[in-house]
């Protein structure tokens, strides 16, 4: 028998649909795949999600909000969506070979680590370079280490990697940071802390293990070599929406495009929420907002269809 | 869930490695999200391939010099001994399907 509803994605929008969802008796099967609680798992303390005025940190509020889902039934499989077909209902979803079928979807893939694309980049991937830097940092205790990335992620984790690091550069293509004031004077009043302005990574240099980065000023065109022992990203997310193409309408970024006002996707009974749809806002809270106007936005279309 | 994987530390790894069956070591640490993903399938592969295959667990923070001596530098990171040598290398999570399918090899 066909789901009522089925939530693909576990970070605060899919918790919160199936939350709500799962309050509104709609008994729902979440899809939670392989980053399991989504970008929040790779982050440290979060200061801004509200009811935490110590702050929590984030695989603590993510394992918070599975309970709280688990508790009023959601039914959680552990494993990535591996392919969709939106063109009749049920809905059919893949997880490799088993099929789930469903009235209608609630997609909360979010979004996914950006990589630059350059040479020696995911040949030294796990050998210095991480987009990870919570995960990761603890490794590079007195090394110096570089951070791509002009945004309030690359702020907060150049300060996190000071922990560890004896020195971190921060090397942005551009000369002013896009990150909030507060961030950006954060990092760059610390002592341990330097910024390469206008400059862009043209390669991930090192054998075995990186060694340093082929750095190019973008005012000048020339080129130098920074001497780094770790490498990390920080330049943004993409949506995770390659198994939706050709099934929904997506935007040239390659976000979902919904109806202004809802959730609703160009597949009548497909609801999207969270960072998947959001390339602006792109916080806990608001994912978590979306995630529960899907979840009622599903309840009123099943009583009316 | 019972417990089929096995703790390993610092004082232990090399004897744990040195294992008659082929090891599966996998290096996490609490403060690494991913790693945690990694947690059910491996208690599962473990459970389900007693006697063919031993999955260690080595917490990185607590057992520095292991991590340290193979070069680990990015978690959760996993790797296949046999009698005693390193044979496979897998950086980053992996569902339980793709870790069934890296360990194929070297159980029979």
């Amino acid at each position: 028998m066909a789901e009522k509803v089925l939530v693909v994605g576990s970070g605060p929008a899919g918790l919160t649909a199936a939350i709500y969802a799962a309050r509104a008796d709609l008994d729902p099967l979440m899809i939670e795949g392989m980053e399991r609680g989504g970008q929040l798992m790779l982050t440290t303390e979060v200061e801004n999600f509200p009811g935490f005025p110590e702050g929590i940190m984030g695989p603590e509020l993510m394992d918070s909000m599975r309970k709280q889902a688990e508790r009023f039934g959601t039914r959680i499989v552990s494993s990535d969506v591996t392919k969709v077909d939106l063109s009749s209902r049920p809905f059919k979803v893949w997880v490799g070979d088993d099929l789930y079928e469903a009235e209608s979807l609630i997609i909360s893939t979010g979004a996914s680590a950006r990589w630059l694309g350059i040479p020696g980049e995911s040949r030294l991937r796990g050998y210095g370079v991480s987009a990870c830097a919570t995960c990761d940092g603890f490794f590079f205790r007195d090394r110096e280490i570089a951070i791509v990335g002009g945004g309030d992620s690359a702020m907060e984790e150049a300060i996190f990697l000071t922990k560890f690091a004896s020195k971190v550069t921060i090397v942005h293509r551009r000369e002013e940071f896009r990150a909030s004031k507060i961030m950006s004077q954060r990092a760059l009043d610390h002592p341990k802390i330097e910024v390469l302005w206008n400059t862009t990574v043209e390669e991930v240099l090192g054998d075995d293990l990186v060694t340093g980065l082929r750095v190019k000023n973008v005012k000048t065109g020339e080129s130098s070599t920074l001497p780094v022992e770790g490498f990390f990203l920080a330049i943004g997310h993409d949506p995770n929406t390659s198994i939706f193409q050709d099934q929904l309408d997506l935007d040239p970024s390659g976000y979902i495009v919904t109806d202004s006002g809802s959730t609703k996707t160009s597949v009548d009974g497909v609801f999207a929420a969270g960072d998947v749809v959001d390339h602006y806002y792109q916080q806990a809270v608001t994912a978590a907002g979306m995630g529960c106007r899907a979840a009622i936005d599903v309840e009123h279309w099943l009583n009316e269809n | 869930m019972g417990q089929s994987t096995v703790t390993g530390t610092d004082a232990t790894f090399a004897e744990l490695i040195g294992s008659d069956i082929p090891t599966l070591v996998d290096f996490w640490a609490e403060w690494c999200g991913p790693c945690k993903m990694m947690d059910r399938p491996l208690e599962e592969i473990a459970a389900d391939r007693a006697g063919q295959i031993q999955i260690v667990k080595l917490n990185v923070d607590e057992n520095p010099s292991t991590a340290m001596q193979y070069g680990v530098m990015s978690i959760p990171t996993m790797m296949i001994f046999q009698a005693g040598q390193e044979k496979k290398r897998l950086v980053g999570a992996r569902s339980k399907a793709q870790l069934e399918a890296e360990i194929a090899s070297f159980v029979s």
